[in-house]
């Protein structure tokens, strides 16, 4: 990434550009990441917004964007981003509106939409090469309702529909690969407490057009279970323990952009918020804890036989 | 003026292209995909300017349709049926966004049983969402109420989407002759959609659909929507007024059929009311004083003219196709309780389903509904309601039940 504007920390914005004084909850790692992100992406554009937490961003009549918002339904945002785009296009070459008025078209969901109910049109809008930044704000279950599990949900976590001892039976999806399937423009993950790291991604995905998706990892105090305070600690854990593997797609390769090389123990992510709790008291369930592990170290072992490290 | 033999679906893609459409959200689904294929073909043909996308469900085609409007181009778009339903949740979401354009229905019966025949329950669910309704009843009436449509739905005063709504089958494949207007003509009908500063640009940023809390702001917003809709009607007659003039066909909101001094009437809507017409004109040879009403405009519900049209007359026979199940037929029902604020003599309803899934209604049908009606009326007291449905109809569903449980046993030896 020699090209970057973003070198190092006080490259990034001073100010944000999204107003304060929003409906989210104290230390939510969502809306950190999402304020890096608009930053970059400034008040020519449009957010559609699809049923979740940040649909309380826009309460009327108040709204913290600078720029524009339509809120669609819990399934459909990328439609809504097909209309706005197509209506825009038409607009221009029609000459009916100056290319000065263009806007840039942005999906911002949280994950039950992005990984659920949202999926088919997702896929949709990337078949049909449509031209947006999709970015998905993962808490991993249905935060807005109380933190039901949802196709996000990591293995072993209690939600509220998961609260027997193993907590949720499931698999998070991949749905990093599920997009880089489709051969879109760019994917990558993302998350707040790695802002460089970020920035360069909103960066890169801003030059391109075409299909491209930034998932945000977004822990979230009230779902997850911890003090506010912790949010950023906890994301860098999410890094540093391999959990979470910040990685772009981009031209058909997928690139690992911060690769923790002395990994820490998934352990030390899990045990700091209480949705894994039941894993660790009043019994430790070293199966649960191992698996875990397993699979995150297969993961990693498969990055290094797989592709260069960058 | 050209004249032109159309199907209905050819009717409705001749409306979308006078009314210069510049976006087609589509969605495949019989009996409404002639309708998007003629279009594709003009739009690759380079014969019309407009970009048509399909997307991948009727949800999304309603999203989709809804943005684009909301973003200030002219919008078409058209569906069916389950179509129509699987797009529900955006039906209720678009309309409360004021977001103008035009979709066209092509009525199809609903599962369950799955069919592919026509009636009305489809379009009856869309009742209450806060898209206004247009019924037509011949190919003529579905390409120029569609330009009607774009203009009712652009007004200031009313800003809502319009569903325009044709039969499957019966109107979608049926060939009729069709005026197709001049396109300078059209132009002088219905100007550019003009969306004021509801639309998304950069030097204006807007919020639109935000989240309320609170009652007070939603009340506020859906009666609001409420209110839009029920300009629609006066904004109706205008507009068919203009209408009249530059083409010389006009609408009402409720076409009256040898209405005059009439004492019996039937009430239906679409196409089968030409075979209404039929029976209308039968009677009326044989020394019937009887007519026939066909709302137009269901939604806004065109009371006044229904109350108006009714006054003096005796006996009603209402024929729904389609059925509020647990309840009955949608149209009887919202006309009895329009009845209830209608001063002086109330004429005596009764109320038939018939022409569900597809299935005719015949002449001597309308007779027999004729004959209840005056009775009804003779005696002061509204009939049951009743399904129209034959003896013969039974035994060959019974037949075709024996056959299955035949094959059931088959199985079990």
């Amino acid at each position: 990434m020699s090209e970057t504007a973003f070198k190092r920390m006080k490259d990034l914005p001073s100010a944000h550009l999204l107003g304060t004084g929003t409906a989210m909850c104290p230390g939510c790692g969502g809306l950190q990441g999402f304020q890096g992100i608009y930053d970059l992406l400034g008040e020519k554009s449009v957010v559609v917004n699809a049923a979740g937490c940040m649909t309380l961003l826009s309460i009327y009549p108040f709204t913290p964007f600078r720029g524009s918002w339509l809120y669609t339904a819990m399934a459909s945002a990328p439609a809504g981003a097909q209309g706005v785009r197509d209506a825009l296009d038409i607009l221009m070459e029609k000459k009916k509106m100056p290319p000065e008025e263009n806007l840039d078209v942005v999906v911002l969901t949280g994950d039950g939409a992005a990984y659920g109910m949202g999926l088919s049109a997702t896929s949709g809008a990337i078949e049909r090469g449509l031209d947006f930044l999709y970015v998905c704000y993962d808490n991993e279950g249905y935060g807005n309702t109380g933190q039901q599990y949802s196709g996000a949900t990591p293995h072993g976590a209690r939600t509220a529909t998961s609260k027997g001892p193993e907590g949720y039976r499931g698999q998070k999806k991949d749905l990093f690969s599920i997009w880089a399937a489709h051969s879109p423009s760019y994917v990558a993950t993302v998350i707040g407490a790695e802002p460089l790291d970020l920035a360069r991604k909103v960066e890169k995905a801003r030059k391109l057009a075409g299909p491209r998706f930034l998932i945000l990892l977004a822990p979230c105090p009230p779902g997850w279970d911890f003090d506010p305070k912790e949010s950023v600690e906890i994301g860098q854990l999410a890094v540093r323990t391999g959990v979470w593997p910040l990685k772009e797609y981009v031209n058909g390769e997928i690139v690992h952009t911060k690769v923790p090389y002395s990994r820490l123990p998934v352990e030390e992510y899990l045990k700091r918020q209480g949705r894994f709790h039941h894993l660790f008291s009043p019994k430790r369930n070293d199966e649960v804890l191992n698996e875990v592990q397993a699979r995150v170290d297969a993961y990693w072992q498969g990055v290094k036989e797989k592709s260069p490290v960058h | 003026m050209k004249g032109k033999l159309l199907t209905g679906n050819g009717a409705a893609a001749w409306g979308a292209r006078l009314a210069r459409a510049d976006y087609i959200p589509a969605f495949p689904i019989t009996p409404q995909t002639e309708i998007i294929e003629t279009l594709a073909a003009w739009i690759d043909e380079g014969q019309v300017e407009a970009r048509l996308v399909t997307l991948e469900s009727e949800h999304s085609m309603i999203t989709a349709a809804g943005a684009a409007a909301a973003t200030g181009v002219r919008v078409f778009s058209a569906t069916s049926s389950q179509g129509l339903l699987y797009g529900m949740e955006m039906i209720y979401t678009v309309a409360g966004w004021r977001a103008p354009f035009v979709l066209v229905n092509v009525s199809r019966g609903l599962a369950t049983p799955l069919t592919l025949e026509p009636d009305h329950n489809d379009i009856m669910a869309t009742r209450d969402s806060g898209f206004l309704q247009i019924h037509c009843a011949t190919c003529q009436e579905v390409l120029d109420t569609i330009l009607m449509a774009y203009r009712i739905a652009e007004d200031k005063r009313v800003r809502l989407p319009v569903i325009v709504n044709l039969d499957g089958f019966y109107l979608s494949f049926t060939r009729e002759p069709v005026a197709i207007p001049a396109e300078e003509e059209v132009d002088r009908f219905l100007p550019p959609f003009d969306p004021g500063n509801i639309r998304f640009r950069a030097s204006a940023p807007v919020s639109q659909a935000s989240a309320v809390l609170g009652a007070a702001s939603y009340s506020y917003f859906r009666y609001e929507t409420h209110l839009a809709a029920m300009q629609a009607l006066a904004v109706h007659d205008e507009a068919a007024g203009a209408f009249a003039e530059i083409f010389g066909r006009s609408y009402e909101a409720v076409e009256r059929y040898r209405m005059e001094e009439a004492e019996f009437a039937f009430v239906m809507i679409g196409s089968f009311a030409t075979k209404a017409k039929d029976a209308v004109d039968r009677l009326r040879a044989a020394g019937w004083k009887i007519g026939l009403l066909r709302p137009r405009v269901l939604r806004p519900y065109p009371k006044g003219h229904l109350l108006k049209a009714l006054a003096g007359v005796r006996g009603v026979a209402v024929i729904d196709q389609n059925i509020s199940v647990g309840r009955g037929g949608v149209l009887h029902t919202e006309l009895a309780a329009a009845l209830a604020d209608m001063g002086g003599r109330r004429p005596v309803l009764a109320s038939f389903m018939g022409g569900l899934g597809g299935r005719d209604i015949s002449p001597q049908e309308f007779y027999e509904m004729a004959s209840v009606a005056k009775k009804a009326a003779e005696k002061g007291e509204a009939p049951p309601p009743r399904l129209l449905y034959t003896e013969t109809e039974l035994r060959e569903v019974r037949r075709l039940q024996a056959i299955a449980r035949a094959d059931q046993m088959e199985e079990r030896r």
